[in-house]
């Protein structure tokens, strides 16, 4: 896996960048179908973050991790709906109880490798979500939960498209700085290694279990975030959206835009959230296509659709396949 | 430096997109055409329920256009399906809404997709005439939402009436988890005494279980004298086939949920003798003359037969009726979605294929349990057992 | 009392059958790429609707449809094994996962365009009325499952013991650089490994269709449940994911029917994570499960 450094003066760059995009996009998109579309990259842009640090700079692959986007987004919609809770304090309880329970699976877990870590990870995923389908007094079953009430500040709601756009976007970007002085600090730098080499890293002296452990938790953390901004935006949550398909969707996400990055999380997204709306000319093949760009991607081009274009890139200008 | 090519990149292709959707923002939604939603579960475990609401629903259209439309307004129909899903349900009634601007919309199918709809409807101030059966749709009643099925709660007077005909006391009870047989049990369980009937064993399967041996061994083990199944299909065709496998013979009740050809399909020779609650569309040739439904049922399976060459299944009907208040609202008040609820909530002696509505601000759905008619399966045939 | 615990045992084996042979199925792609196929439960699912095509549509006699679907399954599995395994070569595991993930999406919604959305009956083989025994009543497709399944696990014992390609496979488990060097020509075998477990998984598949019912996404829980056990058996072990399954089976039934019918699909992955956790290698496994 290639692991990509940009220096941080031109990440922050990059984030001018992009809320001056976002406010173009604020201020033009009138209609709030599309609206919503953005707000829905946003959200899910923050899941997959969290989930490119664990797979594309930790090295570590999880297919459960839709289990912790759910439980964010369970927990907010319970606890507000049912408990009459105050929504952040139920954020903060979906985010405990899923640092605890990546905590709880990923000290045996994380000791596997390879396949075997997957299939922990799968296994775990799929649990999770038959107990959102079965626990269905606390959860609503199969049918979901419905009438989860909107987020409140002070005395505003965020109940238009346009005031929960403003404010998934704004918790990204606050996520996005986080991430990358994350990843650039000496912390950072170790589980990039660990990423790199596993036996080297240790060899090094990097703890390797306890960093694998807690990279594990933070990705966690923005699934559950992102989970329970979901929750409130779209006041409606069903276990059909938390299963093995929304994990292999977050992967997807992460393996296209390109496993080392954190831009690349965005762009991924970006590309698999809007892609159905391209598709609708296809609606009943959107599966066959879907399935059909996994394995294009992955076969040529493992790294990503930025790293892979980059190489063709090169390869045109310099004329060399040694890449 | 690659950094650079990866923003551009990324920016590249939010421009794009953009691009591509602002086109289709905003021109001049036509004055002229009627525009009504329609969101069925066309394709999935229920397609058996969506597909003929949206054969019905295109037949219906077409009609009225070929008629000169509404008051000379075409009526334009945008359909979508949710494959029987609460996220697709959701995610459509959003575009429906928000993106094809329309006056009302009909269905969803199931009452899991509908109550998932329902604040959306609310929020947004639009009508909505449900093709689905949970009495939680209508009680306590919402300002914007109808239904034209007959009510879960009349199908569970309907069995347990026949359950005192015949004497039995003791029934065990099988439903599916999803909104619709949850809704069921919860009728099950509630008028079961006013009844004098005692449920002996309550077991419930997952909307994709193909097995349901263990839940049967265990209601077997508690003796029952009748079986009464919640579902749709194609759960209740698996419950009735296990049964068999298991040697379990007792009377088999199911809901309406199943009163389709698909059932028997399914099912097999496991479907003889299961008796279940069913609009009077099932059997129509086989009601009294007497009947008041009975002209507008034959005219009705008539015209589906000319176009798509088969029966309709009962489920057709709830498209029918909807369709038909839509057409009576526009027609009398036009294109206003307040105007046209207030018409909906008003609607008295409407003879339609669920049965004859008398709508008020209290009561959405209009119908008593006498729109329902018991019926038997024999031979692979559905017969009135019970008018 | 007798009854109701024959009945489960019944049940038991009998999903523990099916389990078994994808179980099977797995080890054996396992052993000659190293590759985990998440695309293994579709096949299972192919052989299913292959199956009710040859007997419903095509109105063929039951014994030749078998056979035909098994052939048609197995050259879908080398078909796979062309086009997204041998082009991925020296790619990392969590590619390759995602690619045979690709895949299984990708059948499946090949599946769902060619015969719906609709789950489709299976006529049964020999009839549906059930035997009592001792309490229980059986329907004779179980006997049918569990003597094919027994067959395909016979035969792909004999097939790695006493056949030249059986033991070239092995060969290629053990060192393929060196097989390799002894001639054995790798990438056939390959191809033949997709093959024999497709096509063992299709016959599961047929065979267990007319107790329930066929349609276009059975194949993802079956497939992982079968991972599940092959996993507890020990991967890369024969007998060991024809044990891992049978146990699974069961104990999956007995959970069912005792403890709880809703949670029935999570007794898997439960066991799944209990045996990752304690013991990876699974009961008969051999060889190390990289652990740092």
């Amino acid at each position: 896996m290639n692991i990509q450094f940009g220096s941080i003066k031109y990440q922050y760059i990059g984030l001018f960048l992009l809320a001056i995009l976002l406010s173009f996009i604020g201020l033009f998109v009138k209609n709030d179908y599309y609206l919503n579309i953005f707000v829905l990259i946003g959200i899910q842009a923050i899941a997959v973050l969290g989930l490119s640090l664990l797979m594309g700079y930790a090295g570590q692959v999880s297919l459960g991790h839709a289990a912790f986007y759910g439980l964010g987004a369970y927990a907010s919609g319970i606890l507000t709906l049912h408990y009459g809770f105050n929504p952040y304090l139920a954020m903060l309880c979906g985010i405990a109880i899923s640092a605890v329970m990546a905590l709880i699976v990923g000290l045996p877990a994380l000791r596997l490798k390879g396949h075997y870590l997957a299939m922990a990870t799968l296994g775990f995923g799929i649990i999770i979500n038959i107990c959102f389908k079965e626990m269905a007094s606390l959860t609503g079953g199969p049918s979901g939960l419905v009438g989860i009430p909107m987020l409140k500040l002070f005395n505003f709601t965020f109940d238009t498209s346009i005031s929960y756009f403003c404010l998934v976007w704004a918790v990204f970007i606050i996520l996005m700085l986080l991430s990358i002085h994350l990843v650039n600090s000496p912390f950072g730098r170790a589980f990039r290694a660990l990423g790199s080499n596993e036996a080297a890293a240790q060899a090094m002296g990097v703890n390797t279990h306890i960093a694998k452990l807690i990279v594990f938790i933070i990705s966690a953390i923005y699934a559950s975030l992102a989970g329970s901004l979901y929750a409130h935006f779209v006041t409606f949550i069903s276990p059909a959206s938390f299963g093995f398909i929304c994990s292999i969707k977050m992967v997807t996400m992460v393996a296209i835009g390109g496993m080392g990055t954190l831009w690349g999380a965005l762009l991924g997204t970006s590309i698999l959230v809007s892609l159905p709306e391209f598709l609708t000319v296809f609606s009943d093949y959107d599966v066959l296509v879907y399935g059909l760009i996994l394995i294009v991607v992955m076969i040529f081009m493992p790294e990503g659709i930025i790293q892979g274009s980059l190489k063709l890139f090169r390869r045109f200008r310099y004329k060399e396949t040694n890449v | 430096m690659r950094s650079y090519v990866y923003r551009g990149g990324l920016f590249l292709f939010i421009f794009l997109f953009l691009f591509v959707f602002s086109g289709t923002n905003s021109f001049a939604k036509g004055k002229k055409p009627y525009k009504i939603g329609a969101l069925f579960s066309i394709t999935g475990r229920t397609s058996f329920i969506g597909e003929p609401e949206k054969n019905t629903a295109i037949m219906l259209v077409k009609e009225i256009n070929a008629h000169g439309g509404i008051n000379g307004h075409p009526l334009e129909l945008i359909m979508y399906d949710t494959e029987g899903q609460e996220q697709n349900a959701v995610a459509k009634i959003s575009r429906l809404i928000l993106r094809d601007n329309v006056l009302a919309i009909i269905g969803p199918s199931l009452t899991g997709t509908t109550m998932a709809v329902i604040p959306f409807v609310q929020r947004y101030h639009v009508p909505l005439i449900s093709c689905a059966a949970g009495i939680a749709i209508t009680h306590p009643t919402k300002y914007w939402v109808f239904k034209v099925p007959q009510t879960d709660e009349m199908a569970v007077k309907k069995i347990y009436q026949d359950l005192n005909r015949r004497g039995i006391k003791k029934v065990a009870i099988i439903t599916v988890s999803v909104a619709f047989g949850r809704s069921g049990r919860k009728q099950l369980i509630r008028l079961a005494p006013e009844y004098g009937i005692r449920i002996v064993a309550d077991e419930t399967f997952g909307p994709n279980d193909f097995d349901m041996t263990p839940q049967l061994i265990r209601m077997k083990a508690a003796h029952p004298q009748a079986v009464i199944c919640w579902g749709t299909n194609p759960g209740p065709a698996v419950v009735a086939k296990n049964m068999r496998q298991l040697d379990f013979n007792v009377p088999l009740y199911m809901s309406h949920g199943v009163a389709s050809q698909r059932f028997i399909q399914l099912a097999g020779k496991a479907a003889e003798g299961v008796i279940l609650p069913a609009g009077k569309i099932l059997v129509a040739d086989q009601l009294p003359n007497s009947d008041p439904q009975k002209k507008v049922l034959l005219a009705y399976i008539k015209d589906y037969k000319a176009h798509y060459g088969t029966v309709p299944p009962c489920f057709g009907g709830h498209a029918y009726d909807a369709i038909y208040m839509l057409k009576m609202a526009l027609e009398k008040v036009g294109p206003n979605r307040a105007k046209i609820r207030d018409y909906l909530e008003n609607i008295k002696g409407f003879v339609g294929i669920d049965g004859i509505f008398n709508m008020s601000p209290t009561d959405h759905n209009g119908l008593t349990e006498k729109a329902f008619v018991m019926v038997q399966v024999k031979n692979g045939r559905f017969v009135l057992y019970h008018y | 009392m007798i009854g109701q615990i024959l009945q489960f045992l019944f049940s038991g084996l009998t999903n523990g059958a099916v389990y078994a042979v994808i179980a099977l199925g797995f080890t054996i792609i396992y052993n000659a790429t190293d590759v985990i196929n998440f695309a293994q439960g579709e096949f299972v699912m192919l052989g299913a609707m292959f199956m009710y095509t040859f007997v419903h549509f095509l109105s063929w006699p039951v014994p030749i449809s078998f056979v035909a679907t098994i052939i048609c399954v197995a050259i879908i599995g080398m078909l796979v094994e062309f086009f997204t395994i041998r082009p991925a070569k020296n790619a990392d595991i969590i590619s390759l996962i995602i690619i045979t993930i690709g895949v299984s999406i990708f059948l499946r919604g090949v599946a769902m365009m060619v015969w719906g959305k609709n789950p489709v009956a299976v006529p049964p083989f020999t009839g549906s009325t059930p035997i009592v025994f001792m309490g229980a009543a059986i329907d004779p497709q179980i006997i049918w499952v569990l003597v094919i399944t027994l067959i395909a696990m016979i035969f792909t014992q004999w097939f790695f013991k006493y056949t030249i390609w059986g033991k070239a496979m092995r060969a290629c488990a053990v060192n393929k650089k060196a097989a390799k060097l002894v001639g054995i020509k790798v990438e056939r075998l390959v191809s033949l490994s997709f093959a024999l477990s497709a096509g063992i998984s299709a016959a599961a598949g047929a065979v267990m269709a007319p107790i329930t019912f066929a349609s276009y996404d059975m194949g993802t829980m079956l497939g992982l449940k079968g991972f599940c056990a092959a996993v507890l058996g020990g991967l890369g072990s024969g007998i060991g994911s024809i044990l891992g399954g049978f146990i699974l089976g069961i104990l999956e039934a007995f959970g069912a029917g005792y403890i709880s019918s809703s949670y029935k699909d999570a007794f898997a992955f439960l066991i799944l994570l209990i045996v990752l956790f304690l013991k990876p290698q699974g009961l008969l496994g051999q060889g190390e499960v990289d652990k740092l």
